[in-house]
C-alpha cells in the first residue's frame, strides 16, 4: 500500500513502490483474463443462445445432425456425478484427515499424508483407464449386479449394468476429489490450538468428544470450503470422467445408465464441430459450466458467512 | 547460479538462437492441420519426403477434420485435411476454391465380443442398422441366427451398442453407409460425424470404443479398419450390394473405389460405401488433403511436388499402414487436377 512518507525514505523505498506496482499489475491480469474468458464465451454463445433462448438449459434434445441443442442432460450428468463424487468423497476425506492429525503416529501421518496427496498427481487419463479396465468390469460383474439384486427396486439400481455409466463416473470422481478435501480438512483440523484440545481432554472428553467438541465444531467453515474446492474440481473433470460415463445425453433415475457431463461433451464434440450453431451450442455449454460453478461458489461463500457469524458471536475473543 | 553463469548461459542461449535462425532461413516449413483417421501414414510421408527433398518440414498437427477445415477457411495454415468432404457451404465461404486431393483410402469395421462365436460373423447393412437403431436386441435373433448358425447355441444375450462419443469421420462413414441401406437410419438419425444415436453406449476414440467392446460380452462397435488390425480385432463381413459378403482388408476398399470410378466427379467428392462390385467392401471412404486452388510462391511448388511424390511413391507405403491405396487410374486423374494449383 502507498502510505504517505516523508519525501526522503520515499525515495529509499523506491523498490518497494515498484514491488507493489509489479504485484498489482499481476493481480489486475486475473482479474483481465477472467474478463477475456467470460467476454470470449459470451460471444462464441451468441448465435446459439439467441436461437434457442433461455429454454437451450431445459431443454434435453442434443441433435447434432438435425441442428437441435439443449444442455438440461448435461447439466444433469454434471451436477449428479459431481453429487455422487461429495457424497462418497467427503465422509472419506473428512476421516482421513482427522486420522492424520489427530490419531496417527505423526511419521504414519507424514507417510499417509504423502500418498493421499500423491492421488492429485496422477494424470486424468490415468484414472480414466483404471476406469475402464479395473473399475467397469468389477462394477459390471460384481457390485451392480449385486446392488440390482438386493436393492433393485428402487429406481437408483434399475436397468441393464453395463459398467460404466453415471456410478462408475461418481467412484472415479470421487477418487479424485479425495486429496484436495483431505488436504484442506488437514490444514483445517491443524489450525485448530492444542490449548483447545488439552482443555477439553482436561475435562474429562474421551478422545472422540474432544474431537467433535474442540476440533469439529469450530471448523465447519473449513470444512465447507473444502467441499466446495473438490466440488468444483469434480465439475470441471473432463477426461476421466469421459472415458466411464458412457457418454449418452439422457436424464435416468438410474445411477446405472450411462450419461453425459458439459465438459465431456465439449471435449469430445469441438474438434470435429463444422457447423456454427453447432459450435456455437458448445460454446454455450462452456458459458452454462462457467455460470453452474460460479452460482455453487458464491452459495458456498454465503453459507460459510453464515455459519462464521453466529460462531464468532459465540466464541469469546 | 553465479552472475558469470548466467551471462555464459544467455550467451550460449543468444548464440543457439542465432545459428537455428540462419540453419532455418532457406528451409521452408509448411504447415497443416486436420483428420486424425491419416495420421500415422501422413507422418511417414512428411518423414519420408524429407529425405527427399531436406529442404521442406511439413508440419502435421492432427486436431480433427472440423478443426482442419475451420483452420484452412481463416488460413492460419497452408493446408487442411479431411475424412469427409467439404460441404458446399463451407466450399462457398472460401476463396480462392479450394481442391480435394484424396491421399488413400480408409474403411470402417464393425468388431464384437462373442466368446463362443468362432468363425467370422456375417452380417448385411440392414441387420447393422436395426441393432443400432434398437430393433434388434438379441444376439439369439432368429434374422441373426439365420447368417449365422453358430449363434442359435447363444441362447439369451442382450447386444450392447457401441458407438464414438467424440466427433469423427468414421462416424461419418458408418452413418452415410446406414443411411444408404436403412430409410429408417436415415430418417431418425442421418449422416453426421455426430449424432443423437437411438441407443448404445459411446467411448471416446477408437481405444474408447475397443476398450468397452472388449470388456463387455455380447458388444458390438464399430472403429477404423488401420485401428481394427493393429490390434487384432475380431471383424465382422459385410453383404454388399452384389450380395457377397466381404471381409475389410486394404484389397477390398480399393476395389469399392475402383468400382466408383466412373461416378466421379471432378472435384472428387465421392462418397463410395455401398459401391457396386463383387469384391468391394460397403464401409469403404477416401480421405482428403485440402488446398487452396492459389498457393504461396515458396511453399506452392514445394507442396506440388510432395504431393506428386504421395500420389507415386507414397502410395506403397499404404498398405504396410493398412491403409488402401488409391486405383491407378484415380491416381492419374488427381495428377492432373494438381497441375490446376496456381503459385504467386
Amino acid at each position: 500500500m502507498a502510505i504517505q512518507q516523508p519525501k526522503k525514505q520515499r525515495d529509499i523505498h523506491k523498490g518497494d513502490r515498484r514491488f507493489y506496482l509489479s504485484l498489482r499489475a499481476v493481480g489486475l491480469l486475473v482479474i483481465l483474463i477472467f474478463s477475456a474468458i467470460v467476454i470470449q464465451l459470451a460471444r462464441l454463445s451468441a448465435p446459439a443462445l439467441h436461437h434457442f433462448g433461455l429454454g437451450f438449459l431445459f431443454e434435453s434434445n442434443w441433435d447434432p445432425v438435425n441442428e437441435k441443442f439443449g444442455a438440461a442432460s448435461f447439466l444433469f450428468g454434471t451436477l449428479v456425478s459431481s453429487l455422487i463424487a461429495l457424497v462418497i468423497s467427503v465422509p472419506v476425506s473428512v476421516g482421513v484427515a482427522l486420522f492424520l492429525t489427530e490419531l496417527a503416529p505423526k511419521r504414519v501421518a507424514n507417510f499417509m499424508g504423502f500418498l493421499v496427496e500423491m492421488l492429485a498427481a496422477i494424470p486424468s487419463i490415468v484414472y480414466g483407464l483404471w476406469g475402464v479396465f479395473v473399475l467397469a468390469p468389477i462394477l459390471r460383474t460384481m457390485v451392480e449386479p449385486f446392488l440390482k439384486h438386493h436393492l433393485g427396486f428402487l429406481p437408483l439400481f434399475q436397468g441393464a449394468p453395463y459398467g460404466v455409466g453415471m456410478m462408475a463416473a461418481g467412484i472415479i470422481l470421487a477418487i479424485m476429489i479425495t486429496p484436495t478435501i483431505s488436504a484442506i480438512c488437514r490444514e483445517v483440523f491443524s489450525a485448530v490450538s492444542n490449548a483447545q484440545r488439552e482443555a477439553a481432554l482436561a475435562l474429562g472428553a474421551t478422545r472422540w468428544e474432544m474431537i467433535r467438541l474442540s476440533v469439529l465444531r469450530g471448523v465447519r467453515p473449513g470444512i465447507l470450503g473444502a467441499v466446495v474446492l473438490g466440488f468444483g474440481r469434480a465439475l470441471g473433470e473432463t477426461m476421466a470422467v469421459t472415458m466411464v460415463i458412457g457418454n449418452r445425453p439422457d436424464i435416468s433415475p438410474s445411477l446405472f445408465a450411462p450419461a453425459q457431463t458439459m465438459a465431456s461433451v465439449i471435449a469430445n464434440e469441438y474438434a470435429e464441430a463444422t457447423s456454427d450453431l453447432h459450435l456455437s451450442a458448445l460454446a454455450a455449454i462452456g458459458l452454462s459450466l462457467f455460470a453452474v460453478s460460479l452460482v455453487i461458489n458464491s452459495s458456498a461463500r454465503l453459507l460459510i458467512w453464515n455459519f462464521e457469524r453466529p460462531s464468532r458471536l459465540g466464541s469469546a475473543k | 547460479m553465479s552472475l558469470k553463469h548466467v551471462r555464459m548461459l544467455s550467451f550460449l542461449s543468444i548464440t543457439f538462437l542465432c545459428l537455428s535462425a540462419v540453419a532455418s532461413a532457406d528451409q521452408i516449413m509448411i504447415n497443416g492441420a486436420g483428420a486424425t483417421f491419416p495420421y500415422p501414414i501422413y507422418s511417414k510421408w512428411f518423414a519420408e519426403f524429407h529425405n527427399v527433398d531436406p529442404t521442406v518440414d511439413i508440419n502435421y498437427q492432427s486436431i480433427g477434420s472440423g478443426g482442419g477445415i475451420r483452420q484452412l477457411l481463416d488460413k492460419t495454415i497452408d493446408f487442411g485435411a479431411s475424412d469427409a468432404p467439404m460441404t458446399d457451404e463451407q466450399l462457398a465461404k472460401a476463396n480462392p476454391p479450394i481442391l480435394h486431393i484424396p491421399t488413400v483410402l480408409g474403411a470402417v469395421v464393425i468388431t464384437y465380443n462373442l466368446p463362443t462365436v468362432k468363425q467370422p460373423l456375417k452380417l448385411t447393412g440392414q441387420n447393422v442398422a436395426d441393432m443400432f437403431l434398437g430393433k434388434i436386441e438379441n444376439w439369439n435373433d432368429p434374422i441373426l441366427v439365420k447368417l449365422n448358425p453358430e449363434l442359435a447355441a447363444v441362447k439369451d444375450m442382450p447386444i450392447m451398442i457401441t458407438h464414438r462419443s467424440d466427433g469423427s469421420g468414421t462416424t461419418t462413414v458408418f452413418s452415410d453407409y446406414l443411411s444408404k441401406v436403412s430409410p429408417e437410419w436415415k430418417q431418425k438419425v442421418g449422416v453426421g460425424n455426430a449424432l443423437k444415436w437411438p441407443v448404445g453406449l459411446g467411448g471416446k476414440g477408437n481405444e474408447g470404443v475397443t476398450g468397452l467392446v472388449k470388456q463387455a460380452p455380447g458388444s458390438i462397435g464399430y472403429t477404423e479398419l488401420s485401428y481394427a488390425a493393429a490390434n487384432q480385432l475380431p471383424v465382422a463381413e459385410i453383404k454388399n450390394k452384389e450380395g457377397n459378403f466381404v471381409a475389410p482388408s486394404a484389397k477390398a476398399v480399393t476395389a469399392a473405389a475402383n468400382n466408383s470410378m466412373k461416378n466421379m466427379p471432378k472435384d472428387f467428392r465421392l462418397s463410395i460405401t455401398d459401391s457396386l462390385g463383387k469384391d468391394s467392401y460397403p464401409l469403404s471412404s477416401f480421405t482428403y488433403i485440402l488446398v487452396y486452388q492459389t498457393m504461396d510462391a515458396k511453399k506452392g511448388p514445394k507442396f506440388i511436388g510432395f504431393l506428386n511424390w504421395a500420389l507415386n511413391d507414397g502410395q506403397k507405403l499404404a498398405e504396410p499402414l493398412t491403409y488402401a491405396p488409391l486405383p491407378k487410374a484415380l491416381a492419374l486423374q488427381v495428377k492432373q487436377k494438381i497441375k490446376e494449383i496456381k503459385t504467386q
